[in-house]
């Protein structure tokens, strides 16, 4: 019998092209890249530099999500980008995707979206894989039990030369979250504790792997909001054992295996799960029990508590500048700091569950008068769904707005931005300085705080008001 | 790429620990489709002030920076973003080299397949540099080692094969074509089984 193994070293070792050594890193297999606007132009322009081909043009997918604007055409059919450039960017993806033969899902396509949220919409992502696109946050389809991860532009031209990658072998992470999250609080709430706990760089150099009852009972969807964040900590991917959660939200999707052949896939994903006695390099242990709605204080995602938790004061200047720029004090929760702006989107947090659970709290109520309040679906399928249930109609009627399918102001490259100074509450994953916009500070927060927010008009505790809705 | 062996340079210094990409190249410059002129870019929101001049506060605009092709930062750089945009804009900005006692993954081996030196250093050692902006450094790649001006050395990992590359300007893409065969004769086997 052969020694036990993680689930990472059995993806790894069955993508194994030439095997690692002292001298070289190992080749690596990748099943699906996928690629966007931002992070490839320079790739298509080396390989046409080099007069290479696209070496598999069935195992690349493209979308447009970065750049694009996220209100609609207006009455002359042209899209209001921000700047020439970025329609450019946009146009230079088409026109490489048709002289490459890439699939992409451009403005015609009824399933483009932000990259991380249809590659699993399509049944494109699925366990075993590898996977890679230019962006950190591919880490996101690691929830489907697949290895993927984020690569510069010079690895974009490395797959698309040879759908290979050089690299060496992580180290692996293991992360128990036991018990059961309390009412009220989610995945995002998790991830930031976990980010909270073991720090920013807490991953680097490991693939983690989310394991123990807390995350067993995660939707699909809270599984991708736990993943996706994995490279805030630092790791190049996150990873969840697949099971029937992950096998009952994949069927029928359109790349999804059909008929017999779902039944043998399903069959070979079981043995997707690290054996019993498999080694990690390193070990965390989380209680899911302490977790409470928790929110970002500082300027990166480890400054992360629970919203009515002092802020901790600061070990160094660093960290003093970090709270002066967010205007938060140490000693005070930041439950009850004004906000200016609301953002429900993003690769983090922008699918159908995570605008029910916005639009939970904005029913009946409206958005605080002075506060603007953005939410995003993550993709034309997400905006389907969202419309047919009437969640548009929610936060319009709250005084929201309601967006076309983008990145928008995750990364705010689109024109959606906030204001110097503007405090906002973010659904997405990252509260650097400037990231919402230069001087602009972002708390990050789940969905359902951000929602509740928007409604006080300050950093709010979701649980006030589902309580009432139930009540 | 060109090999690159030797470094020699003053050093400058922006202790700030966890300099992410957003602070290395703000994302609203991403629209471009090229690598070239990134450099003026580079720290774009920390480097200027509103009007456009120089931000006197920056460290890297006080004069003695100048002309500094090592920079020694605070611990975690680079963390964020996999855009390859961080250390184009660095180099284009006349960094050669980027010192630190922790470097994230993405950005590390973004700048190494660039020709940027991204070294990780230890805390005591970078420590040291951090409190001394200013000092004449040589890094030499083939020894793996810093040389400090009093004569002492620095040693310091580098993964043999991004060694082996920049010490011969190999290229990588090319070193992965050489592995044609075994890529199809695995796509055969992977392929068949499924
Ligand atoms: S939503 Fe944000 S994090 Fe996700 S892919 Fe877009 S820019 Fe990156």
């Amino acid at each position: 019998m052969s020694a036990p193994r993680t689930l990472f070293e059995k993806i790894w070792n069955a993508h194994v092209v030439a095997p690692e050594t002292a001298d070289t890193p190992a080749v690596l297999y990748i099943d699906l890249h996928l690629v966007h606007e931002v992070t490839s132009p320079q790739a298509f322009d080396e390989l046409r530099a080099r007069g290479l081909k696209l070496r598999r043009a069935d195992r690349t997918l493209a979308t447009l999500d970065h750049s694009t604007p996220t209100l609609p055409a207006g009455a002359d059919g042209e899209r209001p980008y921000a700047t020439a450039q970025a329609k450019a960017q946009v146009s230079q993806l088409e026109t490489n995707c048709r002289e490459f033969g890439v699939e992409l899902h451009g403005w015609d396509s009824a399933d483009r979206g932000i990259v991380h949220v249809i590659g699993p919409e399509l049944g494109a992502t699925r366990p075993g894989m590898t996977i890679v696109c230019g962006d950190s946050h591919t880490s996101t389809h690691g929830a489907f039990g697949a290895l993927a991860f984020g690569i510069g532009t010079t690895e974009v031209g490395h797959v698309m030369a040879t759908q290979c990658l050089l690299q060496r072998k992580p180290k692996t992470l293991a992360i128990h979250v036991d018990g059961q999250l309390p009412a009220g609080v989610g995945a995002k709430d998790l991830i930031l504790h976990i980010i909270g706990q073991i720090g920013i760089n807490g991953g680097t150099g490991h693939v983690i792997e989310y394991r123990g009852a807390a995350i067993e009972a995660l939707s699909m969807e809270q599984r991708m909001t736990v993943c996706n964040m994995s490279i805030e900590a630092g790791a190049r991917a996150g990873l969840i054992a697949p099971d029937d959660t992950t096998f009952d939200w994949l069927k029928g999707r359109p790349r999804a295996p059909k008929g017999a052949a779902w039944d043998a896939a399903v069959d070979a994903w079981r043995a997707l799960r690290s054996d019993d006695g498999a080694r990690y390099d390193r070990e965390v242990r989380i209680d899911a029990r302490a977790v409470k709605p928790t929110v970002t204080y500082g300027t990166h995602p480890g400054m992360a508590i629970a919203m009515d938790a002092p802020v901790p004061a600061a070990r160094n200047a660093i960290e003093q500048r970090a709270l002066d720029y967010m205007h938060s004090t140490a000693g005070q929760p930041m439950q009850g700091m004004p906000v200016d702006v609301v953002f429900v989107g993003s690769c983090t947090n922008s699918r159908l569950s995570d605008l029910r659970e916005a639009a939970h709290v904005l029913r009946g109520r409206r958005v605080a008068e002075g506060v603007r309040m953005l939410v995003v679906p993550g993709s034309e399928a997400v905006r389907r769904d969202a419309e047919r249930e009437g969640l548009h109609d929610v936060f319009t009627a709250a005084g929201a707005e309601w967006r076309v399918p983008g990145c928008s102001m995750c990364i705010a490259m689109n024109g959606d931005l906030a204001q110097p100074g503007q405090l906002v509450v973010s659904t997405s994953n990252r509260n650097f300085e400037g990231r919402q916009g230069k001087g602009a500070r972002t708390v990050l927060a789940s969905p359902a705080t951000a929602a509740a927010s928007a409604v006080a008009g300050k950093i709010a505790d979701p649980r006030e008001y589902l309580t009432e809705v139930a009540a | 790429m060109q090999p690159i062996t030797r470094i020699h340079s003053r050093t400058a210094v922006l202790a700030d620990e966890n300099i992410d990409t957003d602070r290395i190249i703000p994302a609203r410059f991403l629209t471009t489709t090229t690598r070239e002129g990134l450099g003026k870019l580079c720290f774009n929101d920390w480097r200027y002030q509103a009007d456009g001049s120089d931000n006197p506060a920056f460290p890297l605009n006080q004069p003695a920076a100048g002309g500094c092709a090592i920079l020694v930062a605070g611990r975690n750089f680079g963390c964020g973003s996999s855009r390859e945009h961080a250390p184009w804009a660095l180099l284009d900005y006349g960094i050669k080299a980027v010192l630190c006692s922790e470097i994230a993954d993405i950005f590390r081996g973004n700048a190494l397949k660039n020709g940027l030196l991204a070294i990780i250093i230890d805390e005591a050692e970078h420590r040291w540099l951090l409190d001394h902006p200013g000092t004449e450094l040589a890094i030499d790649v083939r020894e793996q080692a810093i040389e400090l001006p009093d004569g002492g050395r620095i040693r310091f990992e580098l993964e043999p094969f991004a060694r082996h590359c920049l010490l011969n300007g190999v290229d990588q893409l090319g070193f992965l074509q050489q592995h044609a065969d075994a890529i199809e004769a695995f796509e055969a086997r992977v392929e068949k089984a499924a």
